[in-house]
């Protein structure tokens, strides 16, 4: 079974967002990690991986830098990684899909994984896209993952409730929260993943247009709120002060 | 050139989504703008019973999509149907739903359609002639305006709840289309549905979220209570998530929902970063909290330092009271 997981190295969540001198959103010293949907999708790759034989590769767009997240997955347990590396393009959901799965069909796969979105543009589009692209289908948010004959059961989450979806392989899922619970990478692993093979290939290797389809004009941050009143009083006087402030003052209820 | 304003009327069960009046609604500024046609796009089985209600809020048109292979929603079924009329005529604007249906929907038709969607937005506008959208990025800690110049039709998703669904009037011209379904690889096993009597988390008009200070599974009865009075749906924070005491479909935040209803009532949250981030659009905030130094409470407009299991009851009692 050949396994691919396409992740992503994204801020960390406790990272608060400042601008550069272009107005753009600064990176500099904010604390990187693997989107931590990625992590889920890892995680289910090794452990299809470990019911069975197989081979799991994990691929990412993005700068040099994204070899960290890569590493972090070997360290974890994967078996290759390819970093296709953007350098200083303009990238956008299309583009990146674009890059993605030109890479992905110079490969052998039976299942590709990802997470459900990032946490950064949160767009939850490029896995669609790789899909499409690819011409596989897709099962999206995925919280249980079967496989068996050539085939794959997943649980997806759907608004108030869950969906059972068969499809048959190779096909792309993407996880949600709940699928499994990422193991950390041990101190073995840390070591070996240092040997691992990682094959680095610019957006030119891969002889495709990139021109990206979305243009982002101008960045802002939310307008501080400020804080309000805090209501006085014990606990029930309070309540009851805040019940009739809620009607008659913030005509909220 | 490509012409109109189409909205996706994503339906389940019979039930247009809020969201698509929504669409409707604010579509229909656009549309009146640009001098354009508003359509909806109605995809199902057994759906021609919605066509009003569609036109009621806005549309002029209903393209009505239907076939038994529609009945539940399938990502190559619905994608198929959307691409072929789309392509064939060639609207200048698609808008859906950020839902779970409009997320999984937009991306494989936007690469289908060779176009770029924007995602999750917040506002739109047009500026020249462009639709300019407004979307959040890292959980709404910054936001970024954006458009798509070229390509066609722009797509975008809507954060539910984001425009006023306004009702006027209006009989709309109805297209009935017989479309190919092709070959839908993904097979619907199952479909459960947990019964709640309460709304979706992100379409809800006020929630009641607990976290930490829940201290318990069997403390979230407390909000269930006052989220009835309310209508209110129930939320939480990564905290009590992770802790175990409800399912991650409850989580508001960066690695959870994004919600923006009119009132957010945080119980025993103490306001981290990542939370704040899922929820600070909401209209009006409330903080319950015994620590006074909580995080939440420097952007909560209205705070009560106690113990939430001493505030939470009376609050019940008394807006049922005010509700009455």
């Amino acid at each position: 079974m050949k396994i691919l997981v396409c992740m992503k190295q994204t801020f960390d969540t406790e990272a608060k967002i400042a601008f550069d001198g272009d107005g753009k959103i600064d990176g500099k010293g904010v604390t990187m990690i693997m989107n931590p949907y990625d992590e889920y999708a890892v995680e289910e790759a090794l452990k299809i991986k470990e019911s069975g034989a197989g081979e799991v590769t994990v691929i990412s767009a993005g700068g040099a830098k994204a070899q960290d997240a890569l590493r972090q997955a070997l360290a974890m347990g994967a078996d290759k990684a390819v970093l296709l590396e953007t350098g200083e393009l303009e990238m956008d959901e299309y583009a990146t899909a674009v890059v993605l799965a030109k890479a992905i069909s110079e490969l052998e796969y039976d299942i590709i994984l990802g997470g459900f979105r990032a946490i950064d543009d949160g767009s939850a589009q490029v896995m669609g896209r790789v899909a499409e692209i690819l011409n596989v289908p897709i099962v999206n948010v995925i919280t249980k993952l079967e496989i068996a004959d050539g085939k794959a059961v997943a649980t997806r989450e759907i608004e108030g409730g869950s969906e059972v979806v068969e499809v048959s392989l190779p096909a792309v899922f993407t996880a949600q929260k709940g699928l499994n619970e990422p193991r950390y990478p041990s101190m073995k692993g840390i070591m070996k993943a240092k040997k691992k093979p990682m094959d680095k290939k610019s957006v030119s290797d891969l002889g495709v247009d990139v021109a990206p389809k979305v243009k982002a004009l101008s960045f802002s941050l939310p307008e501080q709120r400020q804080a309000g009143k805090v209501v006085p009083g014990e606990p029930a006087e309070a309540a009851r002060e805040l019940a009739r402030m809620l009607r008659e003052e913030a005509k909220v209820i | 050139m490509a012409k109109g304003i189409w909205i996706f009327a994503e339906q389940r069960e019979g039930q247009v989504k809020k969201v698509a009046f929504e669409l409707l609604s604010e579509g229909r500024k656009i549309a009146d703008q640009l001098g354009e046609e508003l359509a909806a796009v109605l995809v199902g089985k057994d759906v021609a019973g919605l066509v009003d209600a569609l036109g009621e809020y806005g549309a002029d048109k209903v393209y009505l999509v239907e076939a038994d292979a529609l009945e539940n929603y399938t990502t190559d079924g619905y994608t198929k149907v959307v691409a072929d009329l789309v392509k064939q005529y060639e609207p200048s604007a698609l808008l859906l739903g950020c839902t779970v249906t409009g997320r999984d929907l937009a991306a494989g038709l936007a690469q289908r359609l060779e176009t770029g969607l924007m995602t999750d937005c917040i506002n739109m506008e047009l500026t020249d002639g462009q639709l300019v959208f407004t979307r959040p990025v890292y959980a709404g800690k910054a936001f970024v305006k954006a458009s798509c110049p070229e390509a066609r039709p722009a797509m975008a998703t809507i954060r539910p709840n984001t425009f006023a669904a306004v009702a006027g009037a209006k009989t709309p011209e109805v297209v009935k289309v017989t479309p190919d379904t092709g070959d839908i690889r993904q097979v619907i096993k199952d479909i459960v549905r947990q019964i709640s009597t309460r709304p979706e988390l992100t379409e809800a008009d006020i929630i009641v979220s607990g976290g930490r200070g829940m201290k318990g599974p069997e403390n979230f009865k407390t909000l269930e209570e006052l989220s009835d009075v309310l209508g209110a749906a129930v939320g939480a924070s990564r905290a009590a998530v992770d802790a175990g005491w409800v399912s991650h479909s409850f989580q508001v935040g960066q690695t959870g929902k994004t919600v923006s209803p009119v009132l957010y009532i945080a119980c025993g949250i103490s306001g981290a970063i990542q939370h704040l981030a899922g929820m600070s659009s909401a209209k009006c905030i409330v903080a319950i909290n015994k620590d006074e130094e909580a995080n939440i409470f420097k952007l909560a407009d209205y705070g009560i330092v106690g113990d939430l299991f001493e505030v939470v009851p009376v609050l019940t009692e008394e807006l049922k009271k005010v509700m009455a």
